[in-house]
């Protein structure tokens, strides 16, 4: 796949002198959907707005499909769409309006069937003759994603789109967003609830302190960061580790009947089949097992701990 | 669409059309309430007060101060419709949309300046139809009449785009209309002739650029003025230039928008 978008060596300093990001380097790839992970104030909002037009950038470049997003704005613009994570609209205008005004900013002809559609997807054309003051926050937010939507871009930015949004307009959400992927369309988003990456990203980029540090197809992350877990529930309780199992990372839940095996999924040594054989030689029995995979907000979690 | 490409006409005639959709919501404001205060002008000085003021250069004293009324709603409704336009989204934050959009700097400005000047002429013309039902009108030259019209709100609005940018704030919004562009037009010979002011006044009055524009506006109507047509053009286009440079550095710096 070749990459639609491409960051090379963006820094940006505010004038406070505050460093949001410092030499950021990024190819997203035509038609993924890429979860930018990271705590707040990492520099995610920062690296969109520059990528979307919004901030200037203090050096480096960005082309969005080969445009240079500085000498050639026009073209990079109008691919893209953006969803901010502020509900920011204007209060007095009608959602057909608004959403109509928005198609004729990105330089679209009017389409007042594509408009009717983007409103129908989403729900909300029983709104259009509504002022966008008198819609609840979830329909607001659908609102800003029309507007992203009305002039058919071709990468969709995300910032943050299910930050207090309920389960219905999420499912919803993530729904349109396989939708517009079947249809070619470019998604990068981020998020704080890292479940939803999980479930939607092909590639996953963790930003912090204004750096990235990491970025893997999903699979492989998991695959090689993940660790498992392996809890046995006891027959009877033990009083302690007996010393034939030292060399397993065993730990012994404080009421004796939990043993909790901690182990990488990428290598199996020392493997569970042999713990098995050496708690039997023991003489230690249990009833019952379970295995876990950690889930990416534990990887997550564990990288930014790693992080200096 | 590339950067060889033409403008982005759609996006110019979407912004614009937004704002003149703004000023028909707010009819009252926009429209209503100028009438009414033109009046009020017109009951104090045309007819309570003006009936007890001879004539100036000829002229009626409540038809003399028609073009100085027109100037001063001019001003102050450029200056406030612009600052607006491009305050508010900036203070809802909507304004990402317009910055992250395939538009010019320039479509930007001829959009938000294009939308705010064509109100205020508007109002200019409303105020003037206002005007005729108290006083007798005359108009010697209505080419430089609108021409001074359109020129003035222009500018303006230019002006009061600035104003918009750089406030941080809703007070900083109204600080420059309130401290420096009300006093220069009731200052700048909206009620009398400046040579009625005595000798030193006369000099330091000629420091006001109102006085340019509203001498020249009148000399429009009754072909006469405080200062020659040539020079109220002059200054007037000076002001232009000035406002354009500015918002020229804006937009290559990025001044309150882009950081």
């Amino acid at each position: 796949m070749s990459s639609i978008i491409s960051i090379s060596g963006v820094t940006k300093t505010y004038a406070t002198g505050f460093k949001a990001l410092k030499e950021i380097n990024l190819d997203i790839e035509r038609g993924e959907i890429f979860a930018l992970l990271g705590p707040n104030g990492a520099g995610k909002t920062t690296l969109i707005s520059i990528v979307c037009g919004i901030v200037n950038r203090s050096s480096g470049s960005v082309t969005v499909d080969g445009h240079d997003i500085g000498r050639d704005y026009r073209a990079a613009r109008s691919l893209i769409g953006l969803v901010p994570q502020e509900l920011t609209i204007d209060a007095f205008e009608t959602v057909w309006a608004t959403v109509n005004y928005s198609r004729g900013l990105f330089g679209k002809a009017p389409d007042k069937a594509f408009v009717e559609k983007v409103l129908r997807d989403l729900s909300l054309w029983d709104k259009k003759d509504a002022k966008a003051i008198t819609l609840s926050g979830g329909m607001k937010r659908r609102l800003m994603i029309a507007k992203a939507l009305s002039h058919e871009p071709r990468v969709l930015f995300l910032d943050e789109p299910t930050a207090g949004v309920d389960v219905e307009l999420r499912q919803d959400m993530w729904a349109m967003v396989r939708r517009l992927r079947e249809d070619g369309v470019t998604i990068i988003l981020t998020t704080h609830y890292i479940e939803e990456a999980e479930a939607m990203a092909d590639r996953v980029g963790v930003i912090n302190r204004g750096e990235i540090i990491l970025v893997e197809g999903k699979a492989e992350l998991m695959r090689k960061l993940g660790r498992k877990q392996m809890t046995l529930e006891l027959r009877a309780p033990l009083a302690a580790l007996p010393v034939g199992l030292s060399r397993y990372a065993l730990e012994l839940s404080a009421d004796g009947n939990e043993l909790t095996y901690t182990y990488d999924s990428q290598s199996d040594r020392p493997g569970v089949a042999s713990l098995i054989r050496d708690l039997e030689a023991a003489g230690i029995q249990f009833h019952d097992l379970d295995t876990k995979n950690s889930t990416l907000e534990e990887i997550f979690v564990n990288l930014l701990r790693q992080e200096p | 669409m590339n950067r060889h490409a033409a403008m982005n006409l759609r996006a110019v005639w979407a912004i614009y059309r937004m704002e003149m959709a703004r000023a028909f919501r707010t009819v009252l404001q926009s429209i209503v309430s100028p009438v009414i205060s033109t009046s009020l002008y017109f009951v104090v000085f045309g007819s309570a007060i003006g009936s007890r003021i001879t004539e100036i250069d000829g002229i009626s004293y409540g038809a003399f101060i028609v073009p100085g009324l027109m100037m001063l709603s001019l001003l102050t409704q450029s200056i406030s419709n612009a600052s607006f336009a491009i305050y508010f989204p900036k203070f809802v934050g909507s304004i990402y949309e317009l910055l992250s959009a395939p538009v010019s700097y320039l479509e930007i400005i001829i959009a938000y300046v294009g939308g705010a000047a064509t109100k205020s002429i508007m109002l200019g013309l409303i105020i003037l139809a206002t005007a005729a039902l108290f006083v007798p009108l005359r108009i010697e030259h209505p080419f430089w009449m609108i021409a001074f019209l359109v020129l003035t709100a222009v500018t303006f609005s230019l002006f009061g785009f600035i104003i918009g940018i750089w406030a941080k704030t809703f007070e900083q919004l109204q600080l420059v209309p309130l401290l420096i562009v009300t006093p220069l037009t009731f200052l700048g010979g909206s009620f009398y002739s400046i040579h009625m002011l005595p000798g030193i006044w006369k000099t330091i009055t000629l420091f006001n650029p109102v006085v340019y524009l509203i001498s020249g506006f009148r000399w429009s109507f009754y072909g006469k003025a405080d200062v020659s047509v040539g020079v109220s053009l002059g200054m007037t286009l000076v002001f232009l230039a000035a406002c354009i440079a500015i918002v020229a550095w804006i937009f290559r710096t990025g001044y309150r928008l882009r950081n």
